[in-house]
């Protein structure tokens, strides 16, 4: 069968979620991969341009099936909003990556100064005795950037979760009204309505 | 007569401020929501719950179990038998831990619970103090909601929150963990608002016209449809839908065990149960029909067998509540998303009038087939041992199919689903999911609370009656009426007979042993009967039924009897085996 084969293929899917801000929800949606045991490849929790509400952004590496399964249990959690899933030909996503190295190596060598410049590192501090860079880009850009920085003693290392943008959508807003053509119902809300007064927001 | 702005300014009766605890307020709460029942245990950080609970004895009732699952259970009894939330108390640490089996099986069979749990001091959260366990962690996995609450003023509002979530959409238990100081607390109080609507929270789906369309043309087109139904057409309260749906189409229907009795056991349109121990026609038939109509059901592993080879044949509608139950197992080709009680009459206007003579006529083979090589034997033997079945049809006899039927979990439990006569929805109470032995008892008790004009027999063997026996103790104090029956084959009889059937009859810790079960019941005030013999099994259903009060049978019944039909796990439905 030809769709089985196809569906059993693991892939690396972004899933974002939009939720509220609520203590113990981080728990619930991370239980629902622990449960299958999914490994979370990166999570990143962080407010969206919403107030009160939150986006989490959640790599894992799955079959497209078990992700569509995972996205709508994740999506029956009462203070969930919205879960999207997607490939990476479906978004644009960037995680950032900050390096220490003595300041003294980077002086000296020239050379340090023109790789760093030609990973589009950018020197956040400089001090006497350490200098932090931070580069942004895919994870092998960001790894590639340690290994150039290694042999001039690199210090520490930290790399961010991965953050997320979907091509297809013009944003949150537009992309919740699409869902909501596609089920149309009594409930039909526009998100630009959304009176953050009374914080008020339906689906 | 409307009135004006300013008259409704003046006429209007200010809302009374009183200072209330957090305690009054939530049990206040707990009335506005109708609750008549708490199922609860005391313990140090619920104190000052049960302490208000001291002047609310005249307008809450509250029924001390012996056990904190004995709790969960027995609200789980109460929801089931009468549609309203089951409300539980409980303390911190062990007392809610102890809670955790009943939220996972409510979690799993989609019953209401409300329960509350104390905490210790907000102060002392995360000291490892007395009692003190991270209740909302542990209970995340098996609770539609919880929430922690650590400021009184909280708790009208989280409250009604719960008990909305608990009963819309796909109902479900929840847990609210409240801090000592927070029952303490004082606040103004100034009344109940019920909750109604949550923003990120949709009880159920939009419905799709389109699908409604597309699944009634399906239906209108098939030779052999088939309806496979569960709980949510209880659930949705939509059993008049159903039954409608179900005359008209014409079609043969066939019932998961918790989707029993949405239309009486003897409607010629009933054709049995489906899945492991279900009927033969519903599980063959599966592999044969064109179209099948799955209503409120979530093919369970139970139900379906071996997944790859169910019903590869047919075009598949589901109708759920749940988008998440939607391609779960069974790849449906038309989800009709939606509460079945509202997507059932779209469907019923749009099917064409049938018999399916031709069709029905298949099932009716294949009932005689099974009728003759297996329920006959088992239920009118008539020589040797008393048999499982035979007791559940002269029940069956004597209550004409009016009784309310809690069973444990095991063979027993088969049997009795299987042939337990319903002539009402809501009838038949059991632990379909997570297979909770010691459900059976603090769940009768539960369930005759729901429904204290029904007669609410136990069904349980002689294992899953010890694991909770403790609760005699409550029906002792509460004075509830429940008739216990203990069908005692002296073994763990389902795990014995899949060591027959496929471990080469290597018993390993099957055989258990038990107490005098009348001699416990008398201990306990509780009236009993053992029987051993066949004419004495009339009789004896008979005192039991007419007994004022609880009574238990205990009928000793053939030790090594197995419970078929059956499709061995790993096979097809179709591979079903009659022996």
């Amino acid at each position: 069968m030809k769709d089985a084969e196809f569906t059993d293929k693991k892939q690396e899917y972004t899933i974002s979620v939009y939720t509220e801000n609520q203590v113990g929800l981080l728990n619930r949606i991370a239980i629902i991969f622990s449960r299958r045991k999914i490994n979370i490849e990166s999570l990143n929790v962080s407010p969206s341009e919403i107030q009160h509400i939150h986006r989490f952004n959640i790599v894992v590496n799955e079959t497209p099936d078990t992700v569509r399964k995972v996205a709508r249990q994740i999506e029956k959690q009462v203070e969930v909003l919205k879960v999207y899933f997607n490939t990476n030909d479906d978004i644009i996503w960037q995680e950032m990556a900050l390096y220490k190295v003595p300041t003294d190596v980077i002086a000296e060598k020239v050379y340090v100064e023109r790789l760093l410049r030609e990973n589009g590192a950018r020197a956040v501090v400089i001090r006497k005795d350490y200098t932090v860079f931070e580069t942004t880009g895919h994870r092998e850009e960001t790894d590639k950037l340690i290994e150039v920085l290694q042999p001039y003693g690199l210090i520490e290392f930290v790399r961010s979760a991965r953050v997320a943008i979907i091509k297809n959508s013009q944003g949150f807003n537009e992309k919740l009204r699409e869902f909501e053509r596609e089920e149309p119902g009594q409930d039909v809300v526009e998100l630009e309505h959304s009176d953050t007064k009374r914080d008020v927001f339906t689906m | 007569m409307e009135l004006s702005i300013e008259e409704t300014i003046r006429t209007a009766v200010p809302k009374e401020l009183k200072t209330v605890s957090g305690s009054v307020a939530l049990l206040e709460g707990l009335i506005a929501e109708g609750t008549e029942v708490v199922f609860g245990y005391p313990g140090g950080a619920i104190m000052p719950i049960y302490d208000a609970l001291y002047d609310f004895k005249a307008r809450l009732q509250h029924i001390l179990v012996r056990h904190e699952q004995g709790a969960t259970h027995a609200a789980q009894g109460f929801a089931r038998t009468s549609g309203k939330v089951g409300v539980v108390f409980a303390t911190s640490g062990p007392g809610a831990t102890n809670l955790v089996t009943g939220l996972a099986d409510a979690q799993i069979d989609s019953t209401p619970l409300v329960c509350i749990t104390g905490q210790v001091f907000s102060h002392l959260l995360g000291t490892d103090a007395f009692q003190e366990t991270d209740v909302i962690n542990i209970t995340t996995p098996v609770t539609k909601w919880n929430y922690q609450v650590t400021d009184a003023n909280e708790i009208p509002a989280v409250l009604a929150k719960a008990f909305y979530i608990a009963k819309s959409g796909r109902p479900g238990p929840v847990l609210i963990d409240i801090t000592k100081d927070a029952q303490i607390q004082k606040i103004d109080y100034e009344g109940y608002t019920p909750c109604n609507h949550i923003r990120s929270y949709r009880p159920k789906p939009n419905i799709r016209m389109a699908y409604i369309e597309e699944a009634a043309a399906m239906i209108n087109a098939a030779k052999k449809p088939f309806i496979l139904f569960g709980q949510g057409v209880l659930l949705g309260g939509a059993e008049k839908e159903f039954q409608a749906f179900v005359e008209k189409s014409g079609i043969p229907a066939a019932w998961t065990i918790l989707g029993a009795g949405a239309i009486p056991s003897d409607h010629p349109l009933n054709v049995g149960m489906l899945g492991m121990h279900g009927n033969y026609g519903p599980n063959v038939q599966t592999n044969s029909c064109d179209v099948l109509i799955a209503i409120g059901m979530r093919f369970d592993d139970r139900v379906t067998g071996r997944l790859d080879k169910y019903a590869t044949q047919a075009k598949v509608i589901h109708l759920d509540i749940d988008p998440a139950e939607i391609d779960k197992n069974v790849k449906a080709d038309v989800p009709v998303w939606g509460d079945c009680k509202d997507t059932l009459p779209l469907l019923t206007a749009r099917v064409e009038g049938r018999q399916h003579n031709d069709w029905r006529a298949e099932f009716a083979v294949f009932e005689k087939i099974e009728q003759e090589e297996l329920i006959s034997k088992e239920l009118e033997p008539g020589s040797g041992e008393l048999t499982m079945g035979e007791v559940i049809h002269q029940l069956n006899q004597l209550t004409k199919g009016e009784a309310i039927i809690v069973s444990d979990v095991g063979q027993h439990q088969m049997v009795a689903c299987r042939y337990a006569k319903l002539n009402n929805t809501r009838s038949n109470v059991t632990s379909g999911g997570l297979g909770t032995m010691g459900f059976g008892l603090p769940a009768a008790i539960g369930a005759k609370f729901g429904r204290p004009d029904r007669t609410v027999v136990a069904v349980i063997g002689d294992g899953g009656f010890q694991m909770t026996l403790q609760e005699l103790g409550t029906i002792m104090q509460s004075g509830v009426d429940v008739k216990i029956m203990i069908l005692n084959n002296q073994f763990l009889g389902m795990v014995r007979q899949w060591q027959q059937l496929f471990n080469e009859k290597r018993y390993s810790f099957v055989d258990i042993t038990s107490p005098d079960f009348i001699k416990l019941a008398e201990s306990y005030y509780i009236a009993g009967k053992k029987v051993t013999e066949r004419e004495e099994l009339i009789p004896a259903l008979t005192q039991m039924l007419e007994h004022k009060g609880s009574f238990v049978l205990e009928v000793m019944v053939e030790k090594e009897l197995n419970v078929f039909p059956m499709v061995p796990q790993g096979c097809s439905v179709s591979e079903i085996r009659l022996k």
